[in-house]
């Protein structure tokens, strides 16, 4: 018996590693998915005035922070019971969007891309965003112009580029200016080229990818995504909907505040991270993803017309409900396209420039949640508060959480196919780092559990008998 | 009576001072700044914050320019890489003793600890830090009190005793288990002493004492305001 691990998982957004067990004859056995941090969030922020948990809960993440900023905003603006001026809401949905660019552009070309542009088993030396530079400038000119076309507008807004400020419980914290708006418009053409360009690039490729597609997280699950009344793809608002594998919907348009009563939490022995389930199906049954595929496979449409082209071929292509994981990449470009259509909707709304941009009140309820699609998939946050406005506890739901089981599972499959252990190379392992990365996990931002730590290390010898074991949790 | 004039050397060029100015009011009057930070125009000095420390010829001590009256003949020196050293060390000290997050703070950009942290060129800090489990007092309907965010420079207990006359705050305990407490130690919200002014809210040098509701990097003390009252005023500390 012989155990591989791999540690740790390169080009994703935090700390994780793999371990595969392997019999006699090389075959896999079984696999885990560890996630090594803990940051504590929701038990340090116990005490603090609610109206900080934005500032806090941003810092969980240096990728989308505005998804944490908008997600804890909403669950503020639940505790004042206001609804935010109109055109605050439509200035968050234009840096959500925004933000939606940076963070897919971000995973497509920097982190996946020398995946699928070099080749699973080309060199891991040059197997990086400096690989693909060097082989594909333009697309990799691209890939920077893209992002930085995101991280523009999260600037002009949020007047920095990583952690704003800017989003705040009641809205956000400045009107936007006639300017800004006009730049951005003047660059959004040159963006909505890129992003076509490289969808029409990735469509061509695809078919060099059959086998990664057949392998890579295919076994059906449940999905789970924001929709809006009529089924339009959501990022910002809109109702949470679970689709089962065979694409009926088994729960639809779910508020934020009920949100508990449709996913539990259980606690994994090998990990720091939580495993959420759909409560209706139990643990571990109740797996679902989130995330750009699941994003498309709930929702009907996306609303605007390229990006349902897009979505339309999607589906002729790979099945409505589609399984596979690496498809997400596929998804994030169809999402960027998407994004950018809203954004000119947006930027083109005569309310935008309105300066009544923050309701301001006191503490009205003692709970509140918000809700929302960060680019990896579903964001909950939930607060309880005192009289005074002290958070007592605090939830966090992250999307990479949702998608721990399936992670988990998709990592089984692919190196129940990938890897044999009499013949073992880099490119096998490489392809179980890569299904992780289809997820884009973003493990920083999923680890802020608290509680007793859930930690086992084992001790065992050459031959893979195991001598010792210690575990809490 | 016309006050006494004096001479005095402040980093070798000669100032004419006045008798009972302080060292820090005379450099201040010849256009000369030294470093503060419980110091604020209008209210009594106390020397808490050790930050405006200078070296007086003829004696190895340092003393606090903001409480050491000016003698004729004095020769001091503000700027030294051993004054230098002796504040960046205070600053850092000030640092460890709480809690102070600057990137989830409402003080964030706007705080003079930090504007002070970033002049002295304070990057990081040598000193382990207390990590102390400190409350928050929100139960002030307009205010908050956060002592992770306290330096103890008492601005507050001054501001509301000398300006305000309501006595509100005070110091209690020692060392480093001194805190600042409203009423003697009731929560904000039930000392009746308060009047609600936020005079203290103002000339707090961070964010351990602000109004409710703002957002990090929103709130911008006013404390120019509490200065120029006390000028109206005619109060003279």
């Amino acid at each position: 018996m012989k155990r591989i691990t791999i540690d740790p998982v390169t080009r994703i957004e935090g700390h994780a590693k793999i371990t595969i067990h392997l019999d006699d004859n090389g075959r896999v056995t079984g696999t885990e998915f560890h996630v090594t941090q803990i940051r504590g969030f929701e038990k340090f922020t116990e005490g603090r005035p609610y109206y900080e948990m934005p500032g806090i809960t941003a810092r969980i993440c240096g990728i989308c922070p505005i998804s944490h900023l908008l997600a804890s905003s909403k669950a503020c603006d639940a505790i004042m019971a206001v609804r935010i001026p109109p055109t605050a809401r439509q200035l968050r949905e234009l840096i959500h969007c925004a933000q939606m660019v940076q963070s897919h552009a971000l995973s497509f070309f920097y982190l996946s891309s020398p995946d699928f542009l070099l080749g699973m088993d080309s060199d891991i030396a040059t197997r990086n965003v400096l690989g693909v530079i060097a082989a594909h400038p333009e697309l990799a000119r691209d890939g920077i112009e893209l992002r930085k076309f995101g991280l523009q507008i999260i600037e002009s807004l949020g007047q920095e580029r990583v952690h704003s400020s800017w989003i705040v419980p009641g809205g956000v914290g400045s009107p936007f200016s006639a300017h800004a708006r006009d730049r951005i418009l003047a660059d959004l053409p040159a963006a909505k080229a890129i992003a076509e360009r490289t969808i029409a690039f990735f469509k061509g490729a695809l078919d060099s990818y059959k086998e990664e597609i057949e392998y890579f997280g295919s076994a059906p699950t449940m999905y789970a995504g924001l929709v809006d009344t009529p089924g339009n793809v959501q990022f910002y608002e809109g109702g949470l909907r679970f689709q089962k594998a065979d694409g009926e919907i088994a729960a639809d348009h779910i508020p934020a505040e009920d949100y508990a009563n449709w996913i539990g939490e259980a606690s994994l022995r090998e990990s720091y991270l939580k495993a959420p389930y759909f409560k209706p199906q139990g643990f571990p049954d109740g797996v679902y993803r989130v995330g750009p595929l699941a994003r498309l496979n709930v929702a009907q449409q996306c609303g605007f017309p390229k990006a349902d082209a897009e979505f339309q071929e999607f589906h002729q292509r790979f099945g409505a409900p589609a399984h596979s994981a690496f498809l997400n990449h596929y998804a994030r470009l169809i999402e960027i396209v998407c994004a950018l259509e809203k954004i000119e909707m947006l930027l083109n709304s005569p309310q935008i420039l309105d300066k009544h941009v923050r309701a301001t009140a006191g503490v009205n309820s003692l709970e509140g949640v918000g809700m929302v699609e960060a680019p990896r998939g579903v964001l909950i946050h939930h607060y309880k508060v005192n009289e005074e406005g002290a958070i007592v506890w605090a939830n966090l739901i992250v999307a990479t959480g949702h998608n721990n089981l399936a992670i988990g599972r998709s990592i089984q499959q692919v190196s129940e196919h990938f890897i044999d252990g009499t013949k073992l190379h880099e490119g096998m392992l490489n392809r179980v780092s890569a299904v992780v990365r289809a997820y884009d996990p973003c493990l920083s931002c999923s680890t802020h559990a608290n509680g007793q730590l859930a930690l086992r290390i084992q001790l065992r010898a050459a031959g893979g008998e195991l001598l010792d074991e210690i575990a809490t949790g | 009576m016309p006050q006494k004039k004096l001479s005095v050397r402040i980093d070798g060029e000669l100032i004419s001072a006045v008798e009972g100015q302080t060292i820090l009011q005379a450099a201040r009057a010849n256009g000369k700044r030294i470093p503060t930070l419980c110091d604020l125009e209008g209210l009594t000095p106390v020397g808490a914050c050790r930050l405006c420390i200078v070296e007086i010829s003829g004696t190895d001590r340092l003393f606090p320019a903001c409480t050491t009256p000016v003698q004729d003949g004095m020769s001091v020196t503000t700027v030294s890489p051993k004054l230098t050293q002796y504040r960046r060390v205070s600053l850092e000290l000030l640092f460890v003793e709480r809690n102070h997050v600057c990137s989830a703070c409402v003080s964030n950009g706007h705080c003079e600890l930090q504007a002070m942290a970033t002049e002295m060129g304070i990057s990081t800090v040598r000193f382990a830090y207390n990590y102390p489990k400190l409350a928050v007092d929100l139960s002030h309907p307009r205010y908050v009190l956060d002592q992770n965010r306290c330096i103890l420079c008492t601005r507050c207990v001054r501001v509301c005793a000398e300006l305000e006359g309501a006595h509100v705050w005070e110091v209690t305990s020692r060392g480093i288990h001194s805190r600042i407490v409203g009423d003697l130690n009731q929560k904000w919200g039930d000392a009746k002493g308060c009047t609600s002014c936020g005079k203290c809210v103002q000339a707090c040098p961070t964010g351990a004492l602000a109004e409710k509701g703002w957002a990090v990097e929103e709130m911008v003390k006013k404390n120019d305001n509490i200065s120029s009252l006390v000028r109206r005023r005619g109060v003279q500390a």
